[in-house]
């Protein structure tokens, strides 16, 4: 049996998959150019290879695929958002999820166990039964329960009275799971190159040029290449890349750090995050405790950790779980999140002509993934903004008419 | 943990500071389009590299400058604010 294994591997009629096809030199022109070979980008990408058809389509990335933050989120997909339009949008990308390994071949390892989001205080509460009754509403599964329903659902919880702030409720979003965040990016990024889509890693964008008002080529390290259209989908960079087609945004850049811990046998189904705690908590496949907190107190591009506030992280994943004392962290990170003043991404047409926006996605990126790049497509091959991302037009700062999102993690409940 | 020089409390822990963002000038709301306005409103430059800040000791209430480096996490320089404020400002 060994030697037989053996001779299938070595056989050229079953020769090693290739994920994406090996580098090539840079085309002069493609018509649209993607900046940033993140989920984002790649799903753009794949969106329009299959559904509109265009394939001369070139994917930059100054580093590698999905080495962004993409790699550095805390894989959580849900729903339960505050404002009509999110919940919409996230409910979209949610539906997208549940059949993306059959649409992509290739297994996300989604998992819908459900997300549990705690209370701890009277406004809480209020926001909460709100956030349930909008989410019903537009057919998403949110619900209020009591402490003795949280007990149900997560046994292993800190339900003591003696906590500095007792959990009062909690909204139940048996929508709410998680997926492989490598394997979105790659399942994309293997599905469009299979249409025809090139992929170049360690291309970065060093310029926009703009002619008339409108994009008229993309400058890189590797050479200058003409485009039709151009979209940046750079999450951590969003206002320097802007800055090179002379457009500014209402994003402040802050990090955000995160950790695992080592893995242990599985414990603990949903996901739990605490609104007054700033930390979420949710446990891998491999039995790793992923533990994600609020940004950090002032912008930075910098990702590197900081002990302090390491440390008061871990004292609120503590006060949930007093048992993770016995744990030890494997890895930890920082990633950087585009903040807006309204928690909502800004998405579709920027002041210059074919040059699109996917940016402001602050700490709501990945849950996005599949649906943004199904809008961005669609806006780019209508040269039309999607009806879908309308409301989070950057045009809405002019008017006055922003998108406020409580149901943002980073967002003070 | 990062320790911050307070121009008037010297090196301090920099939890116990706030930053309030970037030094811009404040325009005169009745001169400026409501365009203008929401450009100052909403937008930031959020700048990868040096920026000059204000910034407060929250528990003595003192605000003056930090110069600092957004990409390496370096605070470069702390002053009073009356080193570029020469005049009371009015508003």
């Amino acid at each position: 049996m060994p030697l037989g294994l053996l001779k299938y591997g070595f056989a050229s009629k079953y020769p090693a998959r290739r994920d994406i096809p090996a580098p090539k030199d840079l085309n002069k022109s493609y018509d649209v150019v993607i900046i940033g070979a993140g989920g984002h980008g790649l799903s753009t990408a794949y969106h329009l290879a299959r559904y509109h058809g265009i394939t001369n389509v070139a994917v930059l990335d100054k580093g590698y695929i999905g080495g962004g933050n993409t790699a550095r989120n805390t894989a959580v997909v849900r729903s339960n958002y505050i404002s009509p339009e999110a919940v919409a949008f996230y409910k979209a990308s949610v539906e997208l999820f549940k059949n993306l390994a059959n649409e992509l071949g290739y297994n996300q390892m989604y998992s819908q166990r459900g997300q549990l989001t705690l209370a701890h205080s009277d406004a809480s509460v209020r926001t909460f039964t709100l956030r349930a009754e909008v989410n019903k509403h537009l057919g998403v599964r949110s619900e209020m329960v009591d402490r003795k329903q949280i007990r149900e659902i997560v046994p292993c919880l800190n339900m003591g009275k003696n906590m500095r702030f007792p959990i009062q409720a909690g909204l139940w979003h048996r929508d709410g799971g998680t997926a492989r965040h490598d394997s979105i990016a790659w399942g994309y990024a293997m599905r469009a190159a299979q249409m025809g889509v090139e992929i170049h890693q360690r291309t970065e964008v060093t310029g926009v040029n703009i002619n008339a008002g409108k994009v008229t080529a993309i400058e890189t390290n590797r050479g200058t290449i003409q485009c039709n259209h151009a979209i940046q989908a750079v999450a951590g960079m969003s206002s320097v890349v802007a800055k090179m087609a002379g457009i500014q945004l209402p994003i402040r850049s802050y990090p955000l750090q995160a950790m695992v811990t080592q893995p242990v046998k599985p414990f603990l189904d949903p996901l739990v995050s605490s609104a007054g705690l700033h930390a979420y908590v949710s446990q891998t496949a491999r039995g790793e405790i992923v533990i994600g907190g609020g940004s950090d107190p002032y912008e930075l591009y910098s990702t590197r950790s900081t002990l302090d506030l390491k440390e008061s992280l871990i004292a609120h994943t503590l006060e949930l779980f007093p048992f993770f004392a016995e744990l030890k962290l494997l890895r930890q990170w920082a990633g950087i999140t585009d903040m807006t003043p309204d928690y909502s991404p800004i998405m579709g047409e920027s002041p210059v002509k074919n040059y699109w926006l996917d940016a402001g996605w602050g700490t709501w990126g990945f849950k996005a993934t599949p649906i943004s790049g199904k809008c961005m497509a669609e806006t780019i091959a209508q040269e039309k903004t999607a009806a879908m991302i309308q409301p989070f037009h950057l045009d809405r700062f002019k008017t006055f008419k922003l998108s406020n999102e409580a149901g943002a993690t980073a967002a003070s409940h | 943990m990062k320790i911050l020089n307070c121009p008037l409390n010297g090196p301090r822990n920099i939890s116990e500071f706030i930053c309030f963002g970037e030094v811009t000038d404040m325009p005169n709301p009745n001169e400026l389009s409501d365009e203008q306005w929401a450009d100052y409103m909403w937008m930031s430059n959020n700048t990868a590299g040096v920026v000059r800040e204000w910034w407060c000791h929250a528990a003595t209430s003192y605000w003056f400058i930090v110069e600092r480096n957004t990409i390496t996490d370096e605070i470069l320089k702390t002053y009073p604010a009356n080193e570029i404020f020469k005049e009371r400002v009015e508003f």
